[in-house]
């Protein structure tokens, strides 16, 4: 019953023939050691350098080096002349303010030190939208882009603001007085005060008119809810009041609606138990790229989008009539029954919903929602963080084009980029009679404009938000602007003749209308404010929906489903170096977008990946048609893709306004035709192969394959704990003892039982791999970026990984089977024909690991020079300054969590990544060293912040309560899968999560004895 | 006789000249109303008022002479109440600095008043101060012979002996010759040179040659070791301020000026405006001189001038210009990147003395590196210095189980987990 299921990284591993994978399995080193380097005559005969040079080069080198030595630096301290009050040296500022860029919406704070903001934090108190995902805690070193505007221009020559405002402001008076159209296109800004001041703007010019175009529509949604609760919003949910969850190609863990569901989901998660009975959410997903959401749930059925149209109508049918005419193949029918009987007795209880871009699909999801009287349904406080109109976007880009709109006014929104043929909308844009982009960058829509407005970060700025109904939020600069930039309200203002600052404009309307009793010190303090509206729940009337399109939804042969990853979003940080090298979720490859294939329809169209060493993953390119456009995308076979359907995700192809490392991948947005993201596509294969850095193959399992622990909900709730979390056993003189007994320890103990013994507990149920703490362990432990060819060597530095192992069976019976008969006999062609079924939908665990800070650690017997050492509260030390770089803490580490630094990746250009620049360089935590080339590090579990959160104590003369420790990733982490404490407060959680049932150890029967403990996942998969 | 009589009077013209030098000169203020009124003036007025020089207030010297005695009394007492019933005089202060009212002085007598006026109105007799020093000089003769005296004066007559010496043995060696007794020299045995006895001793050779080996290793240890040691380590700062003077003669606080010492990790380099707290007031030096290393009056004024520069402070209309100049000073205590070092830590939980790492940072003119700052120097603090513990309920319990657990009362650093190298490295 324990998880003997047979876990893989790679379908390659699935082929017991495939030679490449053999041999990397056995292989120790990650490439071949170049043999012939010196010995190879023709490489000495080619070679400038004679021995004696090299003599000379030594020699000059020992005494430029010596003498160098021997005078120190001269260090300048330079103190402010009048300190503000609030700073003080060494002391870290936290300012709660919101992220908003049209795309991320967030509440957070903001850790500042001396003055610059170096770490963003989810805002824990924030009621709504306070989870930061991996791109709002990567947003902090956006700011600190080399490629930022650095003031403002006009034809392409940089020009001052005075200047800016004379001539923009003649212009536009102008083309008021002879009537001109000019259309001011901004992304959702979700903001009273703005629309307020765009309100004013249009008064003072009355032939401006205001469309909201938000890069990744919601429009469908938008436009169902609107049709029935009469304002455009997006219906509310609150997953922890559901009990059954049935999505319909929602990935509402990752970007749907604006994200940031994963913590109501997640409480939803975790098993309880209750009267013996044991309490979890059911969750099923119905998709065809696999998703976040569609990686942790129960079932997931990979379809077609047409099929998914066909299953929203049959339960919409089955619930409401209790038939359904929609003819579904045999296996969906199947398991949508099963969806149906679940939905109906849970009742209201129950949640479907759905992110097809088809607006049907959309109000048939409000309409099952209201005839379930879902709980977790909430329409009656819509969301206000997607607003835009694709049909307005649409008239007016054709407006542009054809010459009825002669000005454009663009708020940090990029359309050139972001629409499908905005080449020719950049060229109609030049040919305006007036152009004025509001940017940070020079994006391809500011190229083609003639006036740029530089505008600040969103650290540098003010803002106020109405994230959802009655539910505010506040931002505040954090740093002074760094550059010459202006806000554009701040310019509205100025160009509406008002004589007013956009700060005080906030002020003034949040006063006059949102704060009522509230103080404005406090609300800004907090940065959100939730008025307590009650408005009314309407039931509309869904009588007359019409689902016949639905109902008789056909496939296209083949359908592209456009995502967006959640490494890059909509691709408004391409620039940052974080995001780029974060691998993504499932398919764990970095510094690139693919095109997301099937294994059948591989196979069909001539497609494939193969892995050529450790880390590095070749795929070849299909050439990507979708109408007229053409892209030749490189491919990733991605397990659990739907057949007849392929994904491309956004965000990438970028080449304006980047770095030239930055620009990875290819524009999806070209394929983004009439903002759907359903597209019918023809699938070639072109030639050439693809190199990715794909970080999942760095490392093999060695048929260690209970690094993952998993059980149903049954053998959860009616077996013993030693039949599904086993404690592994081993023999002394015959006897079978735990192998953590005393008995059989090799080790002496220490004596931990006094002072604080850190744990820190993950819990594979709530985890959903959203990677949050992967940036956040980057932005604290000043973690640097080492590049897309260095990850291909597997030479990746991220402390923190997060590892997705696809496993083969719902059953684990039938997986057993399955692997007794590989290992067997190796019949090539019924592996083949199980492989198959494997990788068409494969069941997904997420893993983060990180140093395990074992009592015991392997590392720390073999290090040479005592470098890494064990302390008294738990964790592995690491003294960079002693490493001298013999990486046999590497080689002994079963987790294999140590880094090695290859290279110097600061100050060196060859790794020009932010720790090569000034900028850059002021993100790094003064906290943290910054190690150099030849030394060995890894995760402390964050010692910096144990060490700070036991000074405060002492000096505030106090004990230490449960929850103050803390770590980055668990800090990070709103799922609450992470938790980190003082195993030694006996009162604390991480101490009851320690003898929790479902507690076990990565690789128990090693012996090592990890201070990080995981807890066994529970899947609820079984039948009714 | 005749060297013995030179002898006497060198002696005495010797320890007068000394007891000249070593007069302590002693500034005497005959009038006690003076003495009381510099007491209370530099209570009550100096915060405001120099004798001079117009500071926040007018300068007092010789204010008793331009205002009427009573009209004093009462200003002093209440200026305000004077201000508002209107009379001339007040008002015409008043509105010469701007509408900034004097502190109040209520408790002060009459008495206090007329003290105080002494004081202000006081000219010190710089000519009868020097001749009464030359007065002193003559009144000192009575003064015993010091220790240098008699050295020198051993030293004399262990010279005399050894000339007398010589001329024993002249006189000696002329009665010889004269009385035909022949001195001839003892002939020396003929052996061979030493340096070549060394070279053919082999077991010399080798003990002698381990012995420079083993020195030479000794010295380029040691040569090594105090590479990147700083210990000793008195740049030039770009404003010579002196410790000796702020927290030695003046025994300002440390951490009235490092105060981020008591919560951050940094003890802090204060910033101008802390500077101004006193400096608004004090624009020049009054304090002790060093002649012999330049360290004038004017001199330290002249650096005060500086810090006014930097910080923007205009003297003559007393307001600040907001020109700024930053100064850069040059970091004495540095550690390298990879050491955690908290001031807080140390300063305020572990209640331990600046004095004790910087020295005595009080009596420095010239602020220099007084420890080694090396890891050992640390380690060696951590093994023998016992952790704080008293009323400190963080170690409440931590306390009790350890002290149980070692067998002791009081923890050294080093027990509680302070020698563990993730404790500073990071």
């Amino acid at each position: 019953m324990a998880s003997n299921k047979t876990y893989w990284k790679n379908i390659d591993q699935l082929d017991p023939t495939n030679e490449e994978v053999q041999s990397l399995e056995q292989n120790e080193f990650a490439s071949q050691l170049p043999k012939d380097f010196l010995t190879d005559e023709r490489t000495l005969a080619d070679s400038n350098t004679s021995r004696r040079d090299f003599l000379k080069y030594v020699g000059f080198s020992t005494a430029a080096a010596s003498l160098a030595a021997c005078e120190g630096p001269v260090i300048k301290s330079v103190p402010y002349v009048v300190q503000p009050e609030q700073i003080r040296p060494g002391i870290a500022n936290y300012y709660a303010t919101t992220m908003a860029d049209g795309f991320d919406f967030c509440s957070v704070l903001v850790k500042t030190r001396e003055g610059r903001p170096i770490k963003i934090e989810s805002n824990p108190d924030a009621p709504t939208l306070g989870v930061a995902n991996a791109r709002v805690h990567a947003s902090v070193l956006s700011m600190y882009d080399t490629k930022r505007l650095q003031g403002p221009l006009a034809q392409g020559e940089d020009i001052s603001w005075d200047n800016l405002y004379q001539q923009v402001g003649a212009m536009l008076k102008a083309l008021a007085a002879t009537n001109k159209k000019v259309v001011l296109m901004t992304p959702t800004l979700a903001s009273p005060t703005s629309h307020k001041i765009i309100q004013e703007f249009i008064t003072a010019f009355p032939n401006v008119s205001h469309v909201i175009y938000d890069t990744i529509s919601d429009d469908a949604a938008l436009n169902a809810y609107q049709k029935y609760y009469g304002i455009r919003g997006l219906a509310e949910y609150d997953f922890s009041l559901a009990k059954t969850i049935v999505s319909v190609d929602a990935d509402f863990l990752g970007d749907w609606q604006g994200g940031g569901y994963s913590k109501g989901y997640a409480a939803g998660r975790v098993p309880k138990k209750h009267n013996q009975k044991v309490d979890m959410s059911w969750h099923m997903q119905i998709e065809s790229n696999m998703s976040l959401s569609g990686a942790n749930a129960d079932h997931r059925i990979p379809t077609t989008p047409a099929v998914q149209m066909n299953v929203l109508a049959y339960i919409h049918d089955q619930l409401t009539r209790g038939n359904s005419a929609v003819s579904l193949s045999e296996e969906v029918k199947t398991a949508v029954d099963q969806a149906v009987v679940r939905l109906r007795t849970a009742g209201s209880d129950a949640v479907v919903v759905s992110g097809l871009t088809n607006e049907t699909a959309q109000e048939t999801v409000l309409a099952i929602n209201s005839y379930l009287q879902s709980k977790a349904f909430q329409p009656e406080q819509p969301r206000r963080i997607r607003q835009g109109n694709a049909m307005q976007v649409q008239e007016a880009f054709e407006g542009i084009q054809k010459g009825s709109i002669q000005g454009l006014i663009s708020v940090n929104i990029n359309p050139v980029f972001t629409s499908a043929g905005g080449a020719q909308l950049g060229e109609a844009i030049k040919n305006l009679e007036f152009s004025l982009a509001f940017t940070s960058k020079l994006d391809e829509t500011a190229a083609q404009c003639q006036f740029v407005a530089a505008t600040p970060h969103y650290l540098e700025a003010w803002g106020d938000y109405e994230l959802k109904a009655g539910h505010y939020a506040l931002a505040q600069p954090t740093i002074k602007p760094l550059f010459d930039t202006q806000q554009f309200q701040d310019v509205f203002l100025r160009l509406a003749g008002q004589n007013q600052k956009y700060y005080d404009a906030i002020k003034a309307h949040w006063n006059e209308a949102i704060l009522g009793s509230t103080s404005w010190n406090k609300a800004l303090h907090d940065g959100y404010f939730a008025s307590a509206t009650n408005s009314e729940a309407t039931t509309p009337d869904f009588s007359n929906l019409d689902l016949s399109a639905l109902r008789t939804a056909q496939a296209p042969q083949m359908s592209l489903v456009l995502y967006t990853k959640t490494g890059m979003g909509d691709g408004q940080q391409a620039n940052n170096p974080w995001l780029q090298e974060f691998p993504d979720p499932i398919t764990r490859v970095s510094w690139d977008n693919y095109l997301t294939v099937s294994m059948s329809d591989a196979k069909a169209f001539g497609l494939t990946n193969r892995n050529t060493s450790n880390g590095a993953l070749n795929g070849s390119y299909a050439n990507v048609k979708v109408g007229e456009t053409s892209l030749k995308v490189p491919v990733v076979i991605q397990p659990g893709q739907a057949k007849g359907t392929v994904g491309l995700s956004f965000g990438y192809g970028k080449r304006n306004g980047l770095q030239d490392e930055m620009q990875t991948g290819v524009n999806a947005y070209e394929l983004y035709l009439k903002a759907q993201k359903t597209q019918t596509v023809s699938i070639t294969s072109s030639e050439g192969e693809h190199e990715f850095a794909c970080v999942q193959l760095h490392n093999t399992l060695m048929g260690r394959g209970d690094i993952v622990k998993e059980t149903t909900l049954e053998v959860f709730s009616t077996k013993n704990k030693s039949q599904w979390n086993p404690m592994p056993q081993v023999s002394k003189n015959h006897m079978e003892f735990d192998v953590t007994s005393p008995e059989v320890d090799l080790w002496q103990e220490f004596d931990r039982s006094i002072g604080h013994h850190f744990n820190l507990s993950i819990d594979l149920n709530s985890c959903t791999g959203c990677g949050a703490c992967v940036i956040a362990c980057h932005a604290e432990n000043n973690v640097p970026v080492v590049g897309k060819s260095e990850i291909r060597r597997s030479r990746d530095m991220h402390w923190l990984r997060i590892d997705r192992y696809y496993s083969s069976a719902t059953t684990f019976e039938g997986d057993n089977d399955t692997k007794e008969a590989i290992s067997g006999v190796g019949d090539s062609l019924s592996t083949f024909n199980e492989m198959e079924k494997a990788a068409e939908n494969p069941q997904v665990a997420f893993q983060p690991v990180m140093c395990q800070h074992c009592n015991h650690a392997p590392c720390e017997t073999v290090c040479p020079v005592a470098a890494t050492s064990h302390g008294r509260q738990g964790q592995n030390h690491m003294a960079y300054n002693r490493c001298v770089g013999t990486r046999y803490c590497a080689n002994n580490c079963p987790y294999k969590v140590r880094r090695f630094n290859w290279f110097l990746y600061n100050k060196n250009d060859e790794f020009d990544y932010h720790m090569n620049n000034d900028l850059g360089r002021m993100v790094l935590n003064p906290d943290v060293v910054v190690r150099s080339r030849g030394v060995m590090e890894k995760c402390s579990m964050c010692i910096q912040m144990t060490q700070k959160t036991i000074l405060d104590a002492k000096l505030k003369g106090e004990e230490i309560t449960d929850g103050t420790f803390q770590t980055a990733c668990s800090n990070a982490c709103t799922t609450g899968a992470m938790v980190f404490g003082d195993l030694n407060d006996k009162e604390s959680k991480v101490a009851a999560l320690h003898q929790d049932d479902r507690m076990y150890h990565l690789l128990e029967h090693v012996g090592t004895k990890p201070n990080v403990m995981y807890h066994v996942k529970v899947r609820n998969t079984d039948e009714v | 006789m005749k060297v013995r009589n030179q002898l006497t009077s060198f002696l005495s013209l010797l320890l007068i000249s000394v007891s000249l030098l070593t007069f302590q000169n002693t500034f005497a203020q005959d009038d006690p109303a003076v003495t009381a009124g510099k007491a209370l003036f530099n209570a009550n007025c100096a915060a405001c008022h120099k004798l001079n020089k117009r500071a926040v207030g007018p300068a007092l010297k010789g204010v008793s002479a331009k205002y009427d005695k009573e009209w004093l009394y009462s200003w002093i007492k209440n200026s305000t109440a004077m201000v508002k019933s209107g009379d001339a005089q007040a008002v015409a202060i008043y509105e010469e600095y701007n509408g900034s009212v004097m502190t109040s002085f209520p408790q002060l007598s009459n008495e206090d008043i007329d003290n105080i006026l002494a004081y202000t109105d006081y000219t010190p007799p710089a000519a009868a101060a020097a001749a009464s020093a030359a007065a002193g000089a003559t009144a000192a003769n009575s003064a015993g012979p010091d220790n240098t005296l008699i050295l020198i004066a051993l030293i004399l007559v262990f010279g005399i002996l050894v000339v007398m010496l010589f001329l024993v043995q002249r006189t000696l060696l002329r009665i010889a010759d004269a009385s035909g007794v022949e001195i001839r020299p003892v002939a020396k045995p003929k052996r061979t040179p030493l340096w070549l006895a060394f070279v053919q001793n082999q077991f010399l050779v080798f003990l002698s040659v381990v012995l420079l080996l083993l020195s030479s290793a000794y010295f380029a240890y040691g040569y090594f070791m105090q590479v990147g040691v700083d210990q000793g380590y008195m740049p030039v700062q770009p404003i010579h301020y002196s410790h000796k003077i702020h927290a030695g003669a003046n025994q300002i606080e440390c951490k009235y000026c490092h105060s981020s010492a008591r919560v951050s990790k940094h003890s802090g380099i204060p910033s101008l405006n802390v500077c101004m707290n006193c400096h608004q007031n004090i624009a020049e030096y009054n304090g002790e001189e060093d002649l012999e290393n330049g360290y004038t009056k004017d001199f330290y004024t002249k650096e005060i001038k500086k810090l006014y520069a930097a910080v923007g402070w205009d003297e003559e209309s007393q307001s600040y210009t907001g020109e700024t100049q930053p100064v850069k000073w040059v970091r004495i205590h540095n550690l390298p990147d990879f050491v955690y070092f908290n001031h807080a830590q140390h300063v305020e939980v572990g209640q331990i003395e600046c004095q004790k790492c910087h020295g005595p940072v009080e009596e420095m003119e010239v602020m220099y590196q007084y420890s080694p700052l090396t890891m050992g120097w640390c380690i060696n603090c951590h093994r023998e210095t016992n952790v704080k513990v008293e009323s400190n309920e963080y170690y409440t319990k931590i306390h009790e189980a350890l002290s149980k657990k070692y067998g002791v009362e009081k923890l050294t650093v080093a027990q509680m987990g302070g020698l563990e190298c993730g404790k500073c490295h990071y």
